[in-house]
């Protein structure tokens, strides 16, 4: 009886776990496998070369430049989409007119495909005729050309990243807020506490299983989310705007060198196992806090 | 708090709505006004309908929407079907290694199909499978997410429940199918809209797969009509954004509350 339990058991796994091994655990190992490896050419047989492909990891230019940018853009991405993304719960979820939609207006970005609107915000950057530089030139200051100069290219793109996430966000904290009793609000009321006690002594605690629920998102978004540099400025100028999952695309599908390109997918899926571990230790210290 | 705080946070609220809906009010502008408005904002701007016809024009539209759909179902239907199965298993099933199958499960929550692009563009090329509609489909069948998210609702079902519809003679497919896929329909209609608006914008692997118009969906398809080789100006490219998410924003528009309550859901679980 039991050994037919766990039959029908697996049996249900069955076409779920294929699937994921085939796709996810199964390339995965190809990844590293690879990743020790070289061939001439994609049709020439591959052979063992250890960690040679790493070294040339350290000493490529690019490779340091794409991790400095990650690093910049998780920092610049992260906190900024989680603020706002607080901030828009608190205002919809207050006494704020045209709540329904202010919700709306905000969430829309989180719909819209990344590809398909950047198109619109290369219209938004572009030099001189685009929205910012007419918008600057009306209050009397001349815009840089945003995508083209490498001190702002980035920072163009996080700003992107930005809008579309925090509305996203935003949905998380909203369904959160509306657990909170308002009996603690009226108690912190009688006290006579202000609005900005309030918030940092009972609302952000409250939702601190929620921040670290959207962190964790937001540090895999800042990984994962590479569309809109398809359109805004393909990594350029000169590798300021690029980031890891792009650098790889390039590598893999222009450069052609699917061997360098599984050497630097192992970087990243180093850095997810850190986010993961991460996300492990911080729940653990959520439940111990409860 | 103080009258001017208050004016300040409210002023905030709607600057911040009307910025995050710029990108969407630009697109209409342009795209119904002739070109030469693009860059200009005048109130007397004339009204157009010629840039949806020069878009549609110069982009499959028609066949890249085709594609689009074609994909979302096939990747939703499998992974109404496979998830089920391995959420109903996970949830109500006492077998030996299910932490290690619950485990494997939640690995792909972390490394997203799009991380793995370049083996994955090796095996679908070992099948013969690039460019195809399976190609695109492939490694999304199975979803981490929609396993979960079904499992922590048929965890939910009472085991009374369980007990009178065996009792009643229900078992195996039968008793998933009449009793915890009934009630878990809010579950089914949050993970259908969120997996519908994931791959109805997901651009990184179909750009890797697909080569050509027959499998091309609408997001690969913008990228091209929209690079600066093309030549293609504002206004035009506006229209072919507006017929590009209009349908799923009008879906969205039409169920806000649902989308809405929906993400909400699938966020809390």
């Amino acid at each position: 009886m039991n050994r037919r339990l766990n039959l029908k058991a697996w049996l249900l796994m069955l076409p779920a776990l294929s699937l994921l091994i085939a796709f996810t655990h199964w390339p995965t190992l190809k990844t590293f496998w690879r990743s020790a490896t070289w061939a001439k050419s994609d049709v020439a047989p591959s052979q063992f070369v250890g960690l040679e492909n790493y070294g040339l990891l350290i000493e490529d230019p690019v490779f340091w430049k794409v991790i400095e940018n990650n690093f910049w853009y998780a920092l610049g991405t992260v906190p900024t989409s989680i603020a706002l993304a607080i901030a828009m719960a608190l205002w919809v979820n207050g006494k704020i007119k045209h709540k329904g939609l202010l919700r709306l207006a905000y969430f829309t970005p989180t719909i819209l495909p990344m590809i398909t609107v950047a198109n619109i915000w290369l219209f938004f950057y572009s030099p001189d005729i685009g929205l910012f530089d007419q918008l600057l030139r009306a209050v009397g200051i001349d815009g840089p050309n945003w995508l083209g100069d490498p001190d702002t290219a980035l920072g163009s793109l996080m700003a992107m990243t930005i809008w579309k996430e925090a509305g996203f966000f935003m949905i998380f904290y909203l369904a959160a807020l509306q657990t909170l009793s308002p009996e603690l609000y009226d108690a912190a009321k009688v006290e006579g506490a202000g609005p900005w006690r309030i918030f940092r002594r009972i609302t952000f605690p409250l939702l601190m299983p929620t921040t670290l629920f959207v962190l964790i998102n937001a540090l895999l978004n800042a990984f994962k989310l590479v569309d809109h540099l398809f359109i805004l400025t393909k990594g350029g100028p000169n590798n300021a705007s690029n980031l890891l999952l792009y650098y790889i695309y390039e590598t893999a599908f222009s450069f052609l060198d699917s061997y360098y390109a599984a050497t630097l997918t192992v970087v990243m899926l180093v850095a997810l196992a850190l986010i993961a571990l991460a996300q492990m230790l911080l729940f653990d210290r959520k439940i111990h806090y409860r | 708090m103080s009258t001017w705080l208050q004016h300040l946070s409210r002023f905030s609220a709607y600057l911040l709505g009307i910025l995050w809906v710029l990108p969407l009010l630009y697109a209409f502008w342009a795209a119904f006004h002739p070109p030469e408005y693009a860059t200009q904002f005048s109130l007397t701007a004339p009204l157009t309908l010629e840039n949806f016809v020069s878009a549609w024009d110069q982009a499959p539209f028609y066949r890249y929407m085709l594609n689009t759909i074609v994909i979302t179902t096939l990747i939703l239907v499998s992974q109404l079907f496979v998830c089920t199965l391995a959420g109903y298993a996970l949830a109500r099933e006492n077998f030996f290694g299910r932490g290690f199958a619950l485990a494997l499960v939640l690995t792909q929550l972390m490394v997203m199909p799009e991380v793995l692009i370049v083996e994955n563009y090796k095996t679908l090329s070992d099948l013969g499978q690039i460019d195809t509609y399976l190609g695109v489909g492939l490694p999304y069948l199975a979803s981490a997410f929609g396993i979960f998210l079904l499992r922590q609702t048929f965890k939910t079902v009472p085991q009374e429940l369980e007990d009178a519809a065996r009792v009643e003679g229900l078992s195996g497919l039968s008793l998933i199918w009449k009793v915890f896929v009934p009630l878990a329909f809010p579950t089914y209609l949050a993970f259908s809209l969120v997996s519908i608006s994931y791959h109805w914008n997901n651009f990184l692997w179909p750009l890797v797969v697909t080569n050509t118009v027959a499998s091309r969906p609408l997001t690969v398809g913008m990228a091209i009509f929209g690079a600066p080789e093309s030549g293609v100006d504002w206004s035009v490219i506006s229209a072919g954004t507006l017929i590009a998410v209009g349908p799923l924003l009008a879906l969205f528009l039409v169920f806000q509350r649902q989308f809405i309550q929906s993400f909400m859901h699938a966020g809390i679980k």
